[in-house]
């Protein structure tokens, strides 16, 4: 155990009768980029201010490197707190904002600077020291805040959703640096998103939360190739969903009475499941093949309904039997024949489909 | 002209011609028959002598700058020190009233922006507006009875023991204090709570996580915010402050003259218009000259204050 690892025991944090985290109970370790993806009110960003200090959890306990946090202010604990509008001060120029947490700690004037151009160099952004915050663009202005963030070199950076006032181009574009950031100067980062290309992209670890409840811990390929939740499944990329009923289970292969007719898919986590539970199967749009006829495996009849031109992909809208379903095409440069209107075949692989209990769907 | 005119156009575009008008014709009225006309006769009136009825108009109705010089040279030729000192002791108490009014109103505005939520915020905001609709006058004596020699605050003093005989609040200026710096509380705590409003909170939370104790979290990031708010709040508290005549009327001291309690004087009782008038003006440039001076030393700009 380091001093830059973080354990949540049993951390339950209540306002009145709501319950803004439900017994989360995990470990971060030292040197970590772990995101915490959740819709917005999940309780994503009640943990970090938990973590950070501001506010206490209602059960169970925090532990940075080893020490109980219980009673430990925010400015006692090793982390720093990038907030999501980043909180720089107007009216300090951008060294000043950089070097205030060492003015606080009575660093001498001539020091701070010296520090303040160093973090500057770090960031990418030498010689600005002495402009406004207000005259530097979007990115970099989220660069001065990590800056001001390592100047009391902290174990820990907290980070809430930081990305979420820039550009599309600049968000990916700081996906990358933040990671490199991290990888160089070696800190834990936790990272509050709801974005999930965010953490996708950035991560070593996620936790996808719901409702207060941390659905799933994983890998970014374990949270997005073997969802264990309903609610991971749909929150977690795009997806589309088949409500049934099972009918028969051979090993891993699980067979669902659906609105389309009968179709297989694979019990994830290796659950078992009875004849007559209700589930969804799980298929993601670019698994979903188009095919010449109804034959086959897992095939069945639908209705196109639409095409979009996504740029990269193509869009199709396919609806019949009250299951609304979105499949992608990879662009290949030409036009396809316009489906719309016509009755389709189409089919997936029972391996790349998951099957999981009924339980709530994101953003449903 | 032409710049009013296009300024006319623009407003009736966007308003329609009958506000427009209005608008016009309002500000024509303020600006020239409540603000510039009023000062302008004041102003004449402070360079003339104080005639008899029947030489007004006469050929010695002259102009001349007697009134301003007597404020200086008195009726011996010698320094004026009585009237000087007044109004040198006036400044100060102004400051001083200003001074304490920005001590109260600050935190007072911060907690209102920050911390008040829900109810105990609009509690607080009443209890801010509720005592202003007591009038001046009554105010005023109420404070004089609340300071008086058998007043209330003497008798808890002396009644749990704190001092013996009657302290003489009049006489040492504390009821006048008191009384100014309450009249003016309101202008002081809303400019700042206008300023101090616009702070994110995430900038404080910012501060605390960085290590910045209270202190520094005022000094560094909440007061610069609320400097042009405290620039506002104390010019016109400074202002009335120093032109106010019922308050050290009714709670001054006997001994101690207020600046306007001379010019009203001049005016009333010595039926000098001309001499009131100057003495008048007197006041007024010597509190925007010692106003613009404070804003040069304070580093704020009057577009600023307008915020």
């Amino acid at each position: 155990m380091t001093t830059k690892d973080i354990v949540l025991d049993h951390v339950s944090i209540r306002f009145g009768s709501y319950t803004a985290v439900d017994n989360a109970h995990l470990t971060i370790n030292g040197g970590e980029f772990f995101s915490f993806l959740g819709p917005s009110g999940c309780g994503k960003t009640t943990m970090l201010r938990c973590v950070s200090g501001f506010s206490e959890p209602t059960e169970g306990r925090v532990l940075i490197g080893g020490k109980d946090m219980k009673g430990v202010g925010p400015n006692k604990r090793p982390t720093a707190l990038i907030f999501q509008n980043l909180a720089l001060f107007p009216l300090m120029s951008v060294a000043e904002n950089i070097a205030f947490p060492l003015e606080v700690r009575g660093v001498g004037k001539k020091d701070r600077r010296k520090k303040a151009d160093e973090l500057l160099d770090m960031i990418a952004l030498p010689g600005v020291g002495d402009k406004k915050v207000h005259e530097l663009s979007g990115g970099q202005r989220q660069r001065v805040a990590i800056a001001r963030a390592l100047a009391v070199e902290p174990d820990i950076l907290l980070l809430d959703e930081p990305l979420s006032a820039l550009d599309l181009k600049l968000r990916h574009h700081m996906r990358t640096e933040l990671r490199t950031i991290q990888q160089r100067v070696g800190l834990t980062f936790i990272y509050i998103t709801h974005d999930q290309g965010e953490a996708l992209t950035m991560s070593d670890r996620i936790a996808v939360m719901n409702a207060g409840v941390i659905e799933q811990i994983g890998d970014p390929e374990a949270i997005y190739n073997r969802p264990k939740t309903a609610f991971v499944a749909s929150f977690v990329g795009e997806t589309n969903a088949i409500e049934g009923k099972v009918t028969a289970q051979t090993g891993e292969l699980v067979v669902l009475d659906t609105p389309l007719g009968p179709l297989k898919g694979t019990a994830a986590g290796g659950r078992k499941y009875k004849p007559g539970d209700n589930c969804y199967i799980f298929i993601r749009p670019e698994q979903l093949e188009l095919r010449d006829n109804p034959a086959g495996e897992n095939a069945f009849t639908t209705q196109a309904v639409k095409a979009e031109f996504e740029g990269n992909a193509r869009l199709l809208f396919l609806g019949a039997n009250g299951v609304d379903l979105r499949l992608t095409r990879i662009n290949t440069g030409e036009r396809p024949a316009d489906l719309a209107g016509t009755a389709v075949h189409v089919g997936f692989d029972p391996s790349k489909a998951f099957v999981l209990p009924h339980s709530a769907l994101a953003g449903a | 002209m032409l710049a009013l005119r296009t300024m006319f156009d623009a407003f009736k575009n966007k308003h329609g011609l009958g506000v427009a008008c209005f608008i016009g014709f309002a500000v024509f009225f303020w600006a020239l028959f409540l603000i510039a006309l009023p000062q302008i006769a004041m102003l004449d009136y402070s360079f003339r002598f104080n005639l008899p009825r029947a030489d007004i108009g006469g050929p010695s109705d002259v102009y001349t700058l007697e009134n301003y010089a007597y404020f200086f040279r008195g009726n011996d030729g010698g320094f004026n020190a009585l009237d000087v000192g007044i109004l040198f002791k006036t400044l100060v108490a102004a400051v001083f009233v200003t001074i304490i009014d920005i001590m109260i109103c600050y935190p007072i505005a911060y907690i209102l922006a920050h911390s008040a939520t829900g109810v105990a915020a609009r509690l607080m905001v009443i209890g801010l507006i509720v005592p202003f609709w007591v009038n001046e006058i009554l105010r005023a004596f109420a404070f004089r009875i609340l300071f008086g020699a058998t007043g209330m605050i003497n008798g808890i003093g002396m009644e749990i023991g704190l001092w013996d005989t009657p302290i003489d609040f009049i006489r040492a200026d504390i009821a006048l204090y008191s009384g100014l710096t309450y009249a003016y509380i309101l202008l002081m705590v809303f400019p700042i709570f206008n300023a101090v409003e616009a702070l994110d909170r995430n900038q404080i939370e910012a501060a605390r996580d960085m290590g910045a104790s209270w202190w520094r979290v005022h000094w560094r990031v909440v007061l610069p915010i609320a400097k042009p708010g405290i620039a506002s709040g104390a010019t016109m508290v400074f202002m009335l402050t120093a032109g106010a005549l019922a308050a050290p009327q009714i709670l001054g001291g006997p001994s101690n003259l207020w600046f306007t309690q001379l010019i009203y004087q001049w005016f009333n009782e010595s039926a000098n218009w001309q001499r009131g008038s100057a003495y008048a003006v007197i006041l007024l440039l010597v509190c925007i000259g010692f106003v613009t001076m404070m804003m040069r030393v304070f580093k704020v700009s009057i577009g600023e204050i307008g915020r």
